[in-house]
């Protein structure tokens, strides 16, 4: 990735920068660190109620955080010149990230431990892994846990179904554009209006065309919503209309990067459709296949407005998704002590499967194609 | 992959493709064309019916009345009469709309507010991330420990943080920072949530850019800052414009944050779509109504724009 060039450019200008500039460029730094803590130390002190100087909220020490930055970034030139340019290519970035990520999770991490509900009188109190306990034998969490297993099997049904269309796109048809779009367009609607749409009106028990063409299949009593696992698939349903567009787009890109040599050879060769399929076809798109499972389920682990609009974790939590059952916790039962627990809880587990599902298909992809 | 291997070393020993065809399978083979083209467009045209029909079914409910409704009837003018009822009732119909009406009032406060924020997140995010994602594909970085690879990691696996872990800080936060009910407050949590997607994308289209480009400027004079503005910029604009209406896409859809976040001032669409799905009678017009116009924006993108958004998701994805 380095240039050579960008790299010899690089050494000359770190020889040309005076010893005064680079003395001032670290006093700059220095200074506007002093400046921001001396703010948020202030502040602190005052929100404490320590001092009586200082400001009615926080923003002044944000100001403080963005002039120190800026600070930063005008100090690393001043100090490597040539490096100090590149660096500030990341450094925004960087500094956006880490203030809005950063404190958050410390923060996070802190009201996880506490009794903290908004809904009553005494604040918030430190009360250790109560929450945690309270946690690990709630069986309204667990529940949603295993909802969202299911869920994330769910996922391979919608990889299927989108393969299919993408073949089908990627058959040689006229208005291909116009399926394209067509197929797209379930993807650029909000969540909480297919909510609507499909789960509160299209589905509906008396009047829904869903529910009429159930009716008429000899459903006799259309009730998308009312048994546990009908409702989980009608959810899965909706979730699929929404999302099989996304992956049907990515693998269409994957198979419209097949060497044509191959299928053409293939062809020749005399091999059914079938076999050229499973023989060549779906071998040559496992990678692409591989990225769009993951990034899908990545997402899908954030599953939540649907639920919310539909359902509200409905019947008996039988779709409740734990984005959806800490919302609740949030919203109805004010209870941010014990929601941020499990958020807390949840993220840990999900990283930790995200990071062994990257691992586990890098090691398999090694193995299949290695 | 094996597989693959094997069939393309065969195919190599057999370098001539043939063309022979057995004589009497001419007629087979043209109505098994025939009945395989019927099966492809059936099946196309099937999907284009489930993809499109919620959609149809919005529209032509919002001009519905109750009877309508009941009687489930579905085409417009042949089994009933389009009436503007469910447009009046939030204020856009012809006759209501130079009339004044809190409830349009409400809802074109909305728009703009999800216009605004949408657009501003996705502005702020395709600058930091385009900036981000060059210095990672273009130099060598070495902060304490951290190198290229760490600081990619670092934004990416932002991706996985769920929004529910950092709702209640924010909430704590912007309650402290009198950022609460802001449209700014949001803006920040909007370019958060889709900054990673757009470093991905920037990555991407930066690593299809020749360096001789740019070292071709560097000789010629130009600072690494120049080099970047002037000759990679333009050309890593429709890479950028892809990366900027996927941004769009995900910020207008937004609900969770919008819900915790905001009460009165910067309430944004979806909220507002919703607070009304609560009520449970065949009120379904004016639903259908504001469904419809609160999709129609992004409809109206994904017909004209289709090319970027299948540019954005692409990116990255196949080498």
């Amino acid at each position: 990735m380095q240039t050579s060039t960008a790299a010899a450019h690089d050494t000359i200008a770190a020889h040309d920068i005076p010893e005064a500039r680079r003395t001032a460029g670290k006093w700059l730094i220095t200074l506007a660190t002093i400046a921001l803590a001396a703010i948020a130390i202030l502040q602190g002190f005052y929100a404490a109620g320590q001092t009586d100087i200082g400001f009615s909220n926080w923003r002044p020490v944000l100001y403080a955080y963005l002039a120190w930055g800026v600070a930063l970034g005008v100090g690393q030139v001043m100090i490597r010149g040539e490096g100090g340019k590149r660096a500030l290519f990341v450094l925004p970035a960087i500094l956006f990230t880490v203030a809005v990520v950063i404190f958050p999770t410390v923060a996070g991490l802190y009201i996880a431990f506490t009794d903290w509900n908004l809904a009553s009188f005494e604040g918030r109190s430190f009360n250790g892994l109560a929450n945690f306990w309270a946690l690990m034998n709630d069986g309204y969490f667990w529940n949603a846990l295993r909802n969202m297993a299911y869920y994330v099997l769910a996922v391979l049904v919608q990889y299927a179904i989108a393969f299919g269309l993408a073949m089908l796109l990627n058959a040689e048809i006229r208005a291909r554009k116009f399926f394209r779009v067509a197929f797209l367009m379930p993807f650029m609607l909000s969540p909480v209006a297919v909510g609507w749409m499909v789960g509160k009106s299209l589905m509906e028990y008396r009047f829904g065309p869903a529910a009429t063409l159930a009716r008429f299949l000899g459903w006799e009593n259309p009730a998308f919503f009312a048994s546990p696992w009908i409702a989980r698939f009608s959810i899965m349903a909706m979730d699929a209309w929404v999302w099989i567009p996304f992956v049907m787009i990515l693998l269409l890109a994957g198979l419209q990067a097949l060497p044509k040599e191959i299928l053409e050879a293939a062809k020749v060769d005399g091999a059914s459709p079938w076999r050229s399929f499973w023989q060549i076809i779906f071998p040559l798109m496992l990678p692409v296949s591989i990225t769009a499972i993951i990034i899908r389920i990545i997402f899908q682990l954030k599953l939540a407005d649907i639920v919310i609009t539909v359902t509200s974790g409905g019947p008996g939590g039988a779709t409740d998704t734990v984005s959806s059952f800490i919302f609740r916790e949030y919203r109805d039962r004010s209870n941010v002590g014990y929601g941020t627990m499990v958020a807390e809880f949840y993220f840990i587990l999900i990283a930790l499967f995200v990071a062994l599902l990257l691992w586990g298909s890098s090691r398999w992809m090694k193995r299949v194609t290695g | 992959m094996a597989t693959i291997m094997k069939a393309q070393s065969g195919m190599a020993t057999r370098s001539k493709p043939y063309t022979y065809r057995e004589p009497q399978s001419e007629f087979a083979s043209n109505t098994k064309r025939i009945a395989a083209k019927v099966a492809i467009y059936g099946l196309l045209l099937l999907w284009t019916f489930i993809a499109l029909f919620p959609i149809y079914w919005t529209i032509t409910t919002s001009f519905k009345v109750a009877v309508d409704v009941t009687q489930g009837h579905l085409i417009p003018w042949v089994d009933y009469t389009p009436d503007w009822r469910g447009w009046r009732s939030i204020g856009l119909s012809p006759d209501t709309i130079f009339n004044t009406s809190t409830v349009r009032e409400e809802f074109m406060k909305r728009f703009l507010n999800s216009a605004i924020m949408a657009i501003g997140a996705s502005l702020l995010a395709v600058v930091l991330g385009s900036l981000a994602a060059y210095g990672l594909v273009r130099f060598d970085y070495k902060f304490a420990i951290w190198r290229n690879r760490d600081i990619s990691f670092f934004f990416l696996s932002q991706l996985i943080l769920p929004p529910v872990v950092l709702a209640m800080p924010f909430l704590v936060l912007y309650k402290e920072l009198a950022l609460l009910d802001t449209r700014i407050g949001l803006i920040v949590v909007y370019t958060l949530m889709v900054l990673p997607i757009v470093i991905w994308i920037m990555r991407d289209q930066f690593r299809g850019i020749p360096v001789e480009l740019e070292q071709a400027a560097l000789v010629d004079g130009c600072s690494t800052w120049g080099a970047f503005l002037r000759i990679v910029l333009p050309i890593s604009l429709p890479g950028m414009v892809a990366a900027f209406i996927l941004s769009v896409v995900l910020c207008w859809n937004e609900y969770f944050f919008a819900a915790l976040l905001t009460s009165t001032n910067a309430n944004t669409l979806p909220v507002m779509v919703a607070s009304q799905t609560g009520s449970q009678g065949i009120n379904w017009w004016s639903m259908a109504a504001l469904s419809t116009a609160a999709i129609a924006p992004l409809a109206i993108v994904g017909i004209f724009l289709e090319r970027y958004i299948v540019k954005g998701l692409t990116a990255g994805a196949v080498k």
